[in-house]
């Protein structure tokens, strides 16, 4: 098992789900793909298909209808499948948690592995909650 | 029969050109993050990869679409990788085997797993993979009869042998192909035959995951995905290394000849690597052009040019 939670810490395939998002954290996520923060050295890339993901990013508010096709991506993928909630939104609603149409911050939806806060988070905040995902014992 | 096992499943079949495909697919990755001057994946990353997918993720079946030809297609792709593999390995690392023909059923052998590909993706049931399925074959209906004419011009150049063993002894004997004009034409001609056989960038419309999401790879996941990668490793080996044995004089193992025979590997795969990172993906009527008119006058002229001895 050890093996297999080695292997698997070693090549995350990201995959990346926008809700109604200001589109902030959409560019800060898309940051640290670039030359400057290269995420690709921990093995990770962004994948366009949800079957070969093993790290669900979510950013935005989620509002209802984003909760249907939320959580019908999160049902598409292969398990096991790691959640990271990016950004205010993502953890807590922010300034949209009061809102007629929200349907609650992400970890009300689907389990969440780990929250990066901020608004938007800076690259180096999303790196270091890389760094807590990888560090994270499994369950 | 032992022994047949043994060359099909360790050297030089199914462990041997895996072990190989994976250090060049990390040099390619590699080569590409130093061209964005970025840091790069570690060198065992295409293994953690293929065991990622291999051990520890789950495989999902498509509700709509056939399950059986959907599994076996990236089975049939890895088996024909492997057996065009040992057709090509054989003849350059020494040793005498192969028949007469053999360079044609090595290009029914390479075109397979284009094909396999094609096939899951249309068993799959999802309309992008179709997408995706049909941008193949009208890719690999463009680029076949270039790699047709280049395997002719081949051939007339060995003085009609249609050997693969032979081939090399007569560049062993006359000198290597590629030293002439007609050589050097063919050669260009067959890299980009080379980037559209492995889907790399100009010619990739058929898996662009910005665009289609993977195309025909899009439903597939866990174990049989991870057969896909392996077979994208072994190609990506096995493809310049049949370049080199057509146009370069092939492989030797004693001294100094070793370096050159990996140098001429990495020089191979270093022109595909710079090719893809420096051009944008181009549309399906493009790309047909480009083979039908560009890569077949090529082509065409360089045979014309060895009746004439150049």
């Amino acid at each position: 098992m050890a093996f297999k939670d080695f292997i698997f810490k070693k090549s995350l395939w990201l995959f990346h789900f926008g809700g109604a998002s200001c589109n902030n954290c959409d560019i800060e996520i898309l940051d640290c793909l670039t030359p400057r923060y290269d995420v690709e050295r921990f093995g990770m890339q962004l994948v366009g298909s949800i079957r070969h993901a093993d790290v669900l990013l979510v950013n935005g508010s989620i509002n209802k209808k984003d909760k249907v096709r939320l959580l019908e991506i999160y049902h598409q993928a292969p398990k096991p499948i790691l959640v990271v909630a990016i950004g205010a939104c993502g953890c807590t609603g922010g300034i949209f948690a009061e809102g007629n149409t929200f349907a609650g911050p992400v970890d009300k939806i689907i389990p969440v592995d780990v929250y990066i806060p901020g608004c938007p988070p800076k690259p180096e905040a999303i790196i270091g909650g890389i760094v807590n995902l990888i560090n994270k014992q499994p369950a | 029969m032992l022994q047949n096992l043994f060359h099909f499943l360790i050297y030089p079949g199914l462990l041997f050109v895996t072990v190989i495909g994976g250090l060049l697919s990390w040099f390619d990755r590699k080569v590409t993050a130093m061209v964005q001057f970025r840091k790069g994946p570690p060198i065992l990353q295409p293994f953690y990869d293929f065991l990622k997918l291999l051990l520890v993720k789950e495989t999902i079946l498509p509700a709509q679409g056939s399950k059986i030809t959907f599994l076996m297609a990236p089975v049939c792709a890895l088996c024909a990788a492997i057996l065009s593999g040992l057709f090509i390995l054989f003849p350059l690392l020494g040793i005498k085997a192969g028949f007469s023909g053999d360079l044609i059923v090595l290009f029914y052998l390479l075109s397979v797993p284009s094909l396999a590909y094609m096939i899951g993706g249309l068993a799959s049931g999802n309309p992008l993979a179709s997408v995706g399925a049909s941008r193949e074959m009208k890719l690999m209906i463009s680029y076949e009869l270039t790699f047709l004419l280049v395997i002719a011009g081949i051939i007339l150049k060995a003085g009609m042998n249609i050997r693969l063993f032979d081939v090399l002894q007569v560049q062993n004997d006359t000198g290597a192909f590629i030293g002439s004009i007609s050589g050097v034409l063919l050669f260009i001609a067959s890299i980009f035959c080379l980037q559209a056989k492995l889907g790399l960038v100009p010619f990739d419309m058929a898996e662009a995951e910005t665009e289609i999401m993977h195309g025909h790879f899009i439903e597939y996941s866990g174990l049989p995905y991870a057969l896909i990668k392996l077979t994208k490793y072994i190609m990506l080996f096995i493809l310049p290394a049949f370049l080199v044995a057509i146009f370069m004089g092939g492989f030797k193992w004693q001294g100094i000849h070793i370096l050159w025979s990996v140098l001429k590997i990495l020089v191979v795969v270093l022109l595909l690597t710079l090719i893809r990172n420096t051009n944008p993906r181009i549309k399906i009527n493009q790309a047909m052009r480009f083979f039908f008119l560009w890569m077949n006058l090529l082509a065409i002229i360089a045979i014309v040019l060895i009746f004439f001895g150049l």
